[in-house]
């Protein structure tokens, strides 16, 4: 017979503000098998986890119940406590009475504390029936992942492939670098974003740890924990880069042009590129949905015979590469490469977007002089359209007036309640730049209020204003286009309490963050969930920032949430530290609560093995038959095939038939 | 007819089961209905487990799972959207009121969704009155 001690914790006025805790322990002792039933102030605190370790030292308890708060955050730290005492760790049951009991059922008091105790009754009536289970470990790749190399991720393997461990670098432009590649300089020190950035990009890609592996995607993920399966699609560049030397000679004869996305859609480039002078590896692709297959011909095909000289008629491209790294007359497979890899843990940090301005009507988006603050930032890069002269889109003269509008698409309930945290600080950045330049240029910039939470950045804002920038409170309500491509701004400041209106030539939008839309593709690839926000989900907002869901995958950067850079270089040194323990360890534990077939009750109906999601289980002769067997290795114990068992011949360890039915019983007596 | 419903939950403990949590957090009020069964995955919850507890009469039964595209274990509230669909046709076919089961996808960061899904449930169980199988109509196993 189980002898089960149930201790109920306060939890400060958490719990007892709410529920009778007096009243729960009293019944908690009248429940079948309850040996001991005691209360304290806080079950966590050092002396409640001694409490209970007494018990299991003297014999006195062998299953242990804490009605406190969520076994989400605290059942690792009381299973850790009872295994020191002696007790196997599965031996452990929480019930749940703060987060969905006191907390949310604070207008009813005995309703609460009936709750409570039902929860209580349900989890001593599971404890009855818990078995004593057993961790296992399987051995460990020693080698990482990481998915985008913008700074989060060149950070994170730089730190993984320090620390020792082989580290795949995954980008899916054809340079890394991400977002701060296109920057002009970064806040609150004015560095210039190339100078602090080109080196760290470099390092990552001679680095001899680091593998990268860009205009590359994750096609396909598998395994678990220690034992990561990875399918990589490279894609088809349609140019041999074993040969490029990234001169550039083919980007300048392409005659074909599209949008460039390194300087946000304000200039063109051709379909034959390289993304941008610094771009590492530095090497050129034929992006092929722009391709205007020159000399009529497509790729994979020979080239036509001039009539007069007998010689091949060649696209531009290939007649330009002095290195032969272009030849169009070989069938490229246009789906590109699969390269399989192997690695025990994975960084995810894939980035982020900004809104469109087309998303904002009143916002006069049509009118060439609105732009993004990222398509200011390329305007006034030495590297960008315009060589970093300030000159507005429509008929390259500089601006007189410059307005800032922040908050485009965040803290608006109609497209993002959150704040994308950064834009207050980068349109501070532009401002001062723009004033430290053209002192004379008139630049107003409208916030709800700035926020420059951040070490130094205040000083950086107050500086700011006392270079002579305009600062409004208050929203800007829309903006009007008139002749000569200027705009009317309609306004309302706060600290004066008036409308105001003024004609400004360039006006500046700071959109919203938010996740690229390919990155829901991967989410379902990898298992990574949402967060309310639309950004993927840590493990805890507090305690677990970079951990995920999933165990072995990691979370860096703005895939996370809007970060800047210090916070995102944070962040992912934090996720590859996490990263690489497993690693380190060169084994990682299996979970014990999975499934396992007992095969002398399995019929061998087979009924569950399409139903495993992880290819678990197969069939295994068995004292002559065929019955079913689940790989432990790859279950990862949802308990689809247990339900499914027509024989009852699957058990899932932690979640048995037994256990279930006795908490329905509890919570329907 | 005001009573108290007794309702028997079962969440899956990556989205329901967290968003029952993240409710606590917001500090979000519903009726103490309900009290939730943690299982791993939705797909965990056997049809028998919802018979049992309406035999033993409970006014209602909620499964809890994620949404479709976010399951931790891929497809596992798939087939719990499958099975269940089947069980509330059996239930109907046996006189009993469907009503009275719900499955629901709440995922992790829905807390606010929760507390309106059971407030709403619990409303609609007062109305239906208590379970025709309490006081022993039910038979155990």
């Amino acid at each position: 017979m189980a002898k089960v001690g149930v201790y109920v914790c306060h939890c400060g006025s958490n719990i007892a503000g709410v529920i009778d805790v007096a009243t729960v322990r009293d019944f908690a002792e009248t429940l079948p098998d309850v040996v001991i039933a005691r209360k304290d102030l806080f079950m966590c605190s050092d002396s409640g986890q001694e409490m209970v370790k007494q018990d299991v030292r003297d014999g006195l308890v062998d299953r242990v119940v804490v009605a406190a708060c969520t076994p989400r955050t605290h059942e690792p730290i009381f299973r850790a406590a009872i295994e020191k005492a002696g007790l196997n760790k599965y031996l452990f049951e929480m019930a749940n009475i703060r987060d969905q009991g006191s907390w949310v059922h604070g207008h009813d008091h005995e309703g609460a504390t009936e709750k409570a105790k039902k929860i209580v009754a349900s989890a001593v009536g599971k404890a009855r029936f818990l078995e004593p289970l057993e961790d296992k470990f399987v051995p460990v790749t020693n080698a990482a992942l990481v998915i985008g190399a913008g700074i989060g991720g060149i950070s994170a393997a730089l730190e993984l492939a320090n620390m020792g461990h082989k580290t795949y670098l995954v980008e899916k432009r054809p340079s890394i670098g991400g977002v701060m590649a296109q920057l002009d300089k970064t806040f609150p020190t004015n560095d210039c974003s190339a100078c602090i950035l080109t080196p760290k990009m470099v390092e990552a890609y001679n680095h001899p740890n680091i593998e990268t592996l860009t205009y590359s995607e994750v096609d396909d993920a598998s395994g678990y924990i220690g034992n990561f399966t990875i399918k990589i699609r490279q894609k088809q560049t349609y140019v041999d880069w074993s040969r490029c030397t990234g001169c550039g000679d083919c980007a300048t004869k392409c005659p074909a042009k599209t949008a460039d996305e390194f300087n946000a859609g304000l200039s063109d480039r051709r379909a034959a590129y390289i993304m941008f002078p610094q771009a590492v590896p530095k090497k050129a692709v034929v992006d092929i949905n722009h391709c205007i297959n020159c000399a009529d011909r497509d790729i994979g095909t020979l080239p036509k015979i001039n009539k007069k000289t007998g010689r091949p008629i060649l696209a531009p491209c290939e007649r330009s590469c002095q290195a032969e790294a272009i030849n169009r007359s070989i069938a490229h497979n246009p789906d590109g490469a699969i390269r399989k890899i192997e690695v025990g843990s994975i960084v995810i940090a894939t980035g982020y977007q900004v809104m469109d301005k087309d998303w904002f009507k009143e916002m006069a988006p049509a009118c060439p002089n609105v732009i993004t603050a990222l398509q200011l930032e390329r305007i006034i890069s030495a590297t960008g359209p315009t060589e970093g002269k300030l000159l507005r889109p429509s008929d390259k003269e500089k601006p007189r007036t410059i307005t800032f509008v922040s908050c485009m698409g965040s803290r608006d309930e109609h497209f993002h309640t959150y704040c994308s945290r950064f834009c207050c600080m980068y349109m501070i950045k532009q401002a001062r730049l723009i004033k430290e330049k053209y002192p004379d240029m008139v630049i107003n910039m409208h916030f709800i209020d700035v926020r420059a939470a951040g070490k130094e950045y205040d000083e950086y804002y107050v500086g700011a204003r006392k270079m002579g920038i305009n600062l409004f409170k208050g929203k800007v309500g829309g903006l009007e286009m008139l002749t000569e491509d200027k705009l009317r701004v309609l306004a309302y400041d706060m600290e004066s309490a008036t409308s105001i209106e003024y004609e400004s030539d360039l006006v500046v939008l700071a959109t919203a963050v938010e996740l690229p839309p390919d990155a829901t593709a991967l989410a379902q690839k990898l298992g990574l969930q949402f967060c309310g926000s639309n950004f993927f989900r840590e493990l805890h907002p507090k305690l677990g920032p970079v951990e995920t869901a999933t165990e072995g995958l990691f979370l860096a950067g703005c895939c996370q949430g809007p970060k800047d850079i210090p916070d995102t270089v944070a962040q992912a040194k934090g996720a590859a530290a996490a990263a690489a323990v497993p690693l380190a360890q060169g084994r990682v534990r299996i979970d014990p609560i999975i499934s396992e077939v007992h095969s002398e009750k399995c019929s061998g109906c087979g009924i569950c093995i399409p139903l495993c999601p992880y290819h678990a289980i197969t069939m295994q002769t068995y004292a002559d038959r065929p019955r079913a067997q689940i790989e432990m290795s790859s279950c990862k114990g949802c308990g689809v095939c247990t339900s499914a068992c027509p024989s009852g011949a699957i058990v899932l360890h932690g979640y048995e038939e037994s256990q279930i039915f006795a908490q329905i019983e509890a919570l329907t007596a | 007819m005001s009573y108290d419903p007794n309702i028997v939950g079962f969440a899956c403990q990556w989205c329901t089961y967290a968003g029952a949590d993240l409710a606590g957090n917001l500090r979000a009020t519903y009726p103490p209905s309900i009290k939730l069964i943690k299982v791993p995955c939705s797909g965990r919850v056997e049809p028998e487990y919802v018979m049992e507890a309406f035999a033993k009469g409970a006014d209602g039964v909620m499964i809890g799972g994620c949404h479709f595209g976010d399951c931790h274990y891929k497809t596992g509230n798939h087939k719990t959207s499958q099975r269940m669909t089947i069980l509330s046709k059996m239930l109907e076919d046996m006189g009993f009121d469907s009503k009275r089961f719900r499955v629901e996808w709440i995922s992790g960061a829905e807390g606010y969704r929760f507390a309106e899904v059971i407030e709403e449930f619990t409303k609609e169980l007062q109305e239906l009155g208590p379970s025709p199988l309490k006081g022993g109509n039910g038979h155990g196993r």
